[in-house]
């Protein structure tokens, strides 16, 4: 039977309670009566036979590329760079995709003589991987192979003797990446495309970039002029990233961009509730729900995190292509639109939606309150095309436990951030204006960014940024179930139940307001008309 | 119900732990799909075919089936030497007077043939339940088969299981005589025959009627023959509705061999007068009524109804 496409259900009395995601748990809640749920999308059927796909697109690139057998010779220099472990979410089930890409990649530069290869995590500010997230992004096979060898590298956006500034767009934007990237005789970009935002140019033209480069498009005004940036052709983000591509092409960075697309076949099956319509769920889904949510409730939240972050998903390829860049990103977005656009008709006044524990900048650690912030107003609230699911000064509502813990491991620059930024102030502009700087030429933050596992010391501006566009266009944001010291520094309102939240959203919308709630997981995207 | 009844009832049903402990209920605005049901040709048999079930079925049709069958209506099998070198899968074709004919086929063909060897079965008779359905797939090896409509997932599986090696039992009448005389063949078995490339031996059962015939009151044993005829392939040019009449002739002619001897049906065929099971030709929609009768409408067989004044 062919999945069924998205749906969106008007709530009526006989409509069960609808599933929100609570950070490490889950709340059941009853919505009024008219409102719309906007279920995903089933995931898409999978290609059967990965292997051979993989090896069809490598041998017959899309666009101006030649198949890249023929492009492989023995003394060239080859880079392959890949997607860190911000994607996909959850950590996909062992063979993860970059490794089915880059094992055939290798096969083929092995086969062809090619000595001098090296395999470049394409992590801009983001934190080094350890090694066991290598190995699982990687496989053993790969990362034995290169890591002894010193084959295997992190891109260190903050290294000069490895960044190599190949000059300025015509917008006057610095184009700085990564040194052996860019002197390869060969660079081939290996992608996983979760949702539209990724891939394209913004593979190198970000995932290599440093922080000099990144400047030009990680900032408030691009943010909120990306409406949205899930949406490329309306996003400034990608604008610019497209001009910097561009910029790397002309420069003679020969690129060989090899995206894959999965389908939305997220959670393993003891946890398959979550991607079922409630009114759908079988006596196993309820035992099921009530099973997992009462021991995440009753476990402490880093058990909970714990457990969480051991879930592997299944997801499964639905699409492999390979070639020039634009040609190829042009058939992933096609891909990632099948499998996640669901047709809207019209904008809403109160928008609710659950936020889980995981993130893309909190894998295998805390989700902190600026993430809560960034997942809800910078991804969720963008997971739109042509106009936001909620109107022009509506409400958003997130369900999230929202408490204030953080990984100073990971994320130490957030810890100041929270404390020293947000207390003076959460507009945008201003943060950007009068402590960016500070924070990402910060010594200590660099140091910790290039020789642990920190996130750079200017990762949580962004963050903030990424937010901005909705922060703009919303009249309030609820967190509901959150802890209300910290959803107010934040700058947010805190609710105990969904009446509550309901009706301080009100205050804000007026009387008999309407109401959409965006069913997660899977993800989808709303293709608002 | 008075006032304070209803107040009784709503504060229980307040009481009571709603979703998720209760089943959801089915919001008004979502139209239901009608569910699928897993019995008739949707059965899954499968399980059927793996070894230990294997193993088992071969003990019963060996041990218990064929022990038995020959104690209470001992078979005379003929023509065994004319399929001793037939290629493996292949189609036996028969006649069908009576639910012995299953047991008695099966547990004598040859026994290159018996352990692999599925049996094509109405899938509105014997799978409409699934106590029945496990009960034919696991003890006589059967497969569903639609017998009313076309059913592509019936042929899919027929047609599958002669490719990886199975060979089948059909009856091609689509069901038991109701009188004896024999019935027009279903051309679905000309078409499996067709895609799966495998031959058909045509069979003709003698016997079983007389023991258990559709209308029978009571089993009354007594001998029974089986006689094999040559395997039958597509000819080139021929389509399906000649290739449904060849085998349906053949096992007339296989009759006529047991009524008479083999050189006079063979003389009688160069003549084309061999006699035809079908009896005379007065039946016209009865065959179709008769074989449709499990879809007949039903009414709730409740000693409420009707109701005993």
């Amino acid at each position: 039977m062919s999945p069924r496409p998205g749906f969106i259900l008007e709530v009526d009395r006989s409509t069960p309670p609808a599933l929100f995601w609570h950070g490490e748990g889950f709340r059941l809640e009853k919505l009024p009566i008219g409102s719309r749920v906007i279920y995903p999308p089933e995931p898409l059927e999978a290609i059967k036979d990965p292997i051979a796909a993989v090896a069809d697109a490598l041998e017959n690139p899309v666009g101006d590329s030649q198949p890249l057998s023929s492009l492989l010779f023995p003394e060239m220099r080859l880079s392959i760079a890949f997607d860190d472990l911000s994607l996909p979410l959850p950590s996909m089930q062992s063979p993860d995709v970059r490794q089915l890409v880059i094992e055939q990649i290798l096969d083929m530069a092995a086969a062809k003589g090619v000595d001098d290869v090296v395999l470049i995590a394409a992590l801009a500010l983001h934190r080094r991987m350890t090694e066991s997230e290598l190995r699982h992004i990687l496989g053993d096979r790969i990362y034995d192979s290169f890591a002894k060898m010193g084959r295997l590298t992190q891109h260190d956006a903050e290294d000069p003797s490895n960044l190599i500034h190949l000059g300025l767009t015509d917008k006057g934007e610095d184009v700085e990446i990564n040194k052996r990237a860019a002197t390869s005789d060969l660079l081939v970009y290996v992608n996983v495309n979760l949702v539209s935002m990724d891939g394209g140019h913004k593979s190198v033209a970000t995932g290599l970039a440093s922080y000099k480069s990144l400047r030009h498009h990680h900032n408030v005004k691009t943010m909120v002029h990306s409406t949205s940036f899930m949406d490329p052709h309306n996003s400034q983000l990608h604008s610019s990233n497209w001009r910097m591509g561009r910029l790397i092409r002309d420069a003679g960075v020969k690129i060989f961009q090899v995206e894959t697309t999965l389908n939305t076949n997220t959670f393993p099956e003891s946890f398959s509730f979550l991607q079922k319509r409630e009114w759908e769920w079988k006596l196993r889904d309820r035992a099921a729900f009530i099973a997992a949510s009462t021991a995440l409730e009753k476990s402490p939240p880093w058990l909970s995190r714990k457990v969480l972050h051991t879930i592997r998903s299944p997801y499964q390829l639905t699409g492999v292509t390979a070639g020039e860049v634009e040609a190829v990103h042009d058939m992933t977005i096609k891909n990632v639109y099948r499998q996640q656009l669901v047709e809207v008709h019209g904008q809403t006044d109160i928008l609710t939606m659950g936020l889980p524990y995981i993130g893309p900048y909190n894998v295998n650690s805390i989700m902190n309150p600026i993430l809560v912030y960034c997942l809800g107003l910078g991804y969720f609230f963008n997971m739109y095309k042509g106009k936001p699911l909620v109107r022009k000064g509506g409400v958003l509502i997130l369900s999230h436990p929202t408490r204030r813990e953080f990984d100073p491991t990971f994320h130490p620059s957030y810890i100041d951030f929270f404390d020293n930024v947000l207390s003076d102030t959460t507009d945008p502009i201003e943060i950007e204006s009068k402590y960016e700087n500070a924070f990402a030429t910060d010594p200590w933050y660099i140091h910790l960014y290039r020789t642990g596992h920190a996130y750079h010391g200017v990762h949580p501006f962004y963050m903030w940024y990424w937010g901005a566009h909705a922060l703009d266009h919303l009249g309030a944001v609820i967190v509901l179930g959150g802890d209300p010291k910290t959803v107010h520094r934040l700058g947010f309102l805190s609710a105990t139940t969904m009446s509550d939240a309901l009706e301080i959203a009100q205050s804000f919308v007026g009387p008999d307001p309407t109401l959409t709630h965006l069913h997660s997981p899977p993800l989808l995207m709303a293709d608002v008309k | 119900m008075d006032h304070k009844a209803k107040k009784l009832t709503k504060a229980a049903s307040d009481s009571l732990p709603g979703f998720p402990f209760a089943a959801p209920t089915w919001p008004s605005t979502v139209a239901r799909t009608p569910k699928r049901s897993k019995l008739g040709a949707n059965y899954d048999t499968e399980w059927s075919r793996s070894y230990p079930v294997r193993m088992v079925r071969a003990l019963f049709l060996d041990g218990v089936a064929r022990p038995l069958i020959k104690a209470l209506i001992p078979p005379t099998v003929h023509g065994v030497d004319r399929i001793k070198d037939a290629p493996i899968p292949v189609i036996f074709a028969a006649n069908h007077s009576s639910h012995l004919d299953t047991p008695l086929l099966a547990s004598h063909l040859p026994v290159r043939y018996r352990h692999k060897t599925v049996i094509g079965a109405g899938a509105d008779y014997f799978f409409d339940r699934t106590w029945k359905a496990a009960l034919w797939s696991g003890l006589a090896g059967a497969i569903p088969i639609e017998r009313n409509r076309v059913n592509r997932k019936s042929a899919e599986l027929a047609e599958s299981l002669l490719k990886d090696g199975w060979s089948l039992i059909i009856f091609p009448e689509g069901g038991r005589t109701p009188d004896g005389f024999g019935q027009s063949f279903k051309a679905g078995i000309a078409q499996l025959a067709k895609k799966s490339g495998a031959s058909v031996i045509p069979v003709y059962i003698k016997g079983t009627y007389d023991a258990l015939g559709k209308n029978s009151k009571s089993f009354t044993p007594g001998p029974t023959s089986i006689n094999f005829g040559f395997p039958l392939s597509l000819g080139a040019g021929e389509d399906v509705r000649e290739f449904t009449q060849r085998i349906q002739s053949a096992v007339d002619q296989l009759s006529y061999e047991l009524e008479t001897d083999w050189w006079t049906a063979r003389i009688t065929e160069t003549r084309h007068a061999t006699p035809e099971l079908r009896g005379p030709d007065t039946k016209g929609w009865r065959d179709e009524w008769s074989r449709t009768k499990s879809k007949a409408t039903k009414v709730a067989s409740s000693s409420k109804w009707p109701k005993a004044e």
